[in-house]
């Protein structure tokens, strides 16, 4: 069901774990929804110098988280502002449609640890970031009634 | 990899090697169309009407009451529509933690103007006979409840809905796919006027099913036709996987009691010791509960991804949670339970069947505990 690629970063998810000199941490997803994304990142002199995910979901939940981990360590926060789930799809070599809202959260979790970074400073960062994460995480459930 | 170990029985069977043996003269030489009259059909004829009455005898009814179907999902569907479109009764009665066979059908059926009450479960995923007795109705066609869940294994009193339903003189529709060939079904002693039943569960080949019809029900047809099955059924017959279910179920039905048994001290063996997992819970009952199948939720992980990483150690089970199944819904069978979304897509589920082993109990339980440990290690959910 999943590409190599997916089964790649799912079964050695790389930058996992915690990152305990964070100075960036968000979070996006709930429980009920059955994905949640952790994202701790160290920012130094804007540049993403470190990062690490810590993710409940099933496996694209992982390998998305994974995979963003993987596109935005070393860039500048501007550039890791640019990822899109579609970059993180395109990465993985594809999702099945009904897990392209993990790559959603992926990119949402990724926004929600530097809209953190900044309010930490006292900046708002909603001019700079836009949606936080955790937007509407559930969006992509479809209730189907025929 | 080491050997696979296939621990996921409740959703298909491997076909039993002599129920292969018995199907290969009707996938090659035999293949004549059991309907018409030269001699050449007399060996599919002949074949066809020796696994009616194998089938029969299994169950506790006369040949001529088994109609062979594609499948539990066709059976179930011609059960449910053949009863409420057959005479003026319309309201149908089931329980909440059916198979979608049955609930979609059900459901496709509102637009009929057929009307459904559904009766829950209790935290065990046993349905209370005195429930359904209180919502029968006057107009009520046909009452159907599984004779086991396949998601947590929970043994319904099928036999005390059937005794209901017969004073009330209501149909009693029971979809017996997971427990057939696996626990005791007796169409009379339990008052059953139809039964679902499918091949795949019990070593047969996939594709191919059975209802029993009890003598005299008011049941419309759902597939027109030619006429075969008695005119019950249309549709040139699929000989080969009717003879390989008739097998199966042969096989399955002479060892019942020590497979089941067997199956039994395996499954609870796994309950046992997999229930020393931190916040690990058994899903369905201790007792009453289908031989192979151990059901579970693990606080902190997520099923699709435990179901992943153990296909990854060679082992194949399933999960009911949301983003194992394509709506995103966690199953409708752990909900009607009481539990929460938030436990729900935790759950595992384990089903043994006729060729698993010691060892494979072995692997899985070698394997699950670091396994549930490792997710539990990159979850943001999970503290120690």
């Amino acid at each position: 069901m999943y590409t190599d690629k997916v089964m790649d970063h799912f079964s050695n998810p790389r930058n996992v774990g915690v990152l305990e000199d964070a100075n960036a941490v968000g979070q996006v997803g709930n429980l009920k929804c059955g994905d949640i994304m952790k994202m701790y990142l160290k920012i130094e002199d804007g540049i993403i110098a470190d990062v690490r995910f810590q993710t409940f979901g099933c496996g694209a939940a992982v390998a998305t988280s994974s995979m963003a981990t993987e596109l935005i360590k070393g860039k500048s926060i501007e550039d890791a502002l640019k990822l899109t789930n579609s970059a993180v799809v395109e990465a993985l070599e594809g999702l099945p449609p009904q897990k392209i809202h993990c790559s959603v959260l992926a990119e949402e979790a990724v926004k929600s640890a530097i809209a953190d970074y900044y309010r930490r400073q006292g900046i708002d960062p909603t001019p700079i970031v836009g949606c936080t994460g955790d937007c509407d995480a559930c969006h992509a459930h479809n209730h189907e009634e025929e | 990899m080491n050997k696979y170990v296939y621990a996921d029985n409740a959703a298909t069977t491997r076909l039993a090697p002599e129920a292969l043996e018995a199907m290969l003269p009707f996938l090659g030489e035999q293949y004549g169309n059991p309907s018409s009259v030269y001699s050449f059909a007399d060996g599919p004829r002949r074949a066809m009407a020796a696994a009616r009455e194998t089938v029969a005898s299994v169950i506790g009814a006369k040949p001529d009451e088994v109609v062979f179907t594609s499948g539990g999902t066709e059976a179930d569907n011609h059960a449910l529509a053949g009863a409420v479109r057959f005479g003026s009764k319309k309201h149908v009665i089931t329980s909440a933690i059916e198979h979608h066979a049955v609930l979609h059908t059900l459901k496709k059926l509102k637009k009929e103007g057929v009307e459904v009450t559904v009766v829950g479960v209790n935290s065990d995923g046993i349905v209370d006979p005195a429930e359904i007795a209180a919502a029968i109705r006057p107009d009520t066609a046909i009452i159907s409840v599984m004779a086991a869940n396949n998601e947590v294994g929970s043994i319904q009193p099928i036999a005390e809905i059937g005794a209901i339903a017969r004073e009330k003189g209501v149909l009693f529709h029971t979809d017996a796919v997971q427990a057939a060939g696996h626990i005791p079904l007796d169409v009379e002693r339990m008052n059953i006027d139809l039964l679902s039943l499918s091949a795949h569960k019990f070593n047969g080949p996939r594709g191919v099913g059975a209802l029993y019809i009890r003598r005299g029900s008011r049941v419309s047809t759902l597939i027109e036709g030619g006429g075969q099955e008695k005119n019950r059924r249309s549709g040139t017959e699929n000989v080969a996987g009717i003879v390989g279910l008739a097998k199966a179920l042969e096989l399955s039905a002479a060892d019942m009691e020590s497979e089941g048994a067997r199956l039994s001290t395996l499954r609870d063996r796994m309950i046992d010791e997999i229930l020393k997992i931190p916040d690990s819970h058994l899903t369905g009952p201790k007792e009453n509960r289908l031989p192979g199948l151990a059901s579970f939720t693990f606080g902190g992980i997520e099923g699709e991804s435990l179901v992943l990483r153990l296909d990854l150690a060679g082992i194949a089970a399933s999960s009911g949670s949301a983003c194992s199944t394509a709506s995103l819904d966690p199953s409708h069978v752990l909900l009607a339970l009481g539990l929460t979304h938030e436990v729900a897509h935790g759950s595992l589920r384990l089903s043994l069947g006729r060729y698993s082993t010691d060892a494979d109990v072995d692997h899985i339980l070698g394997t699950l505990p670091s396994t549930v440990k490792l997710l539990r290690a990159m979850s943001p959910v999970w503290t120690e």
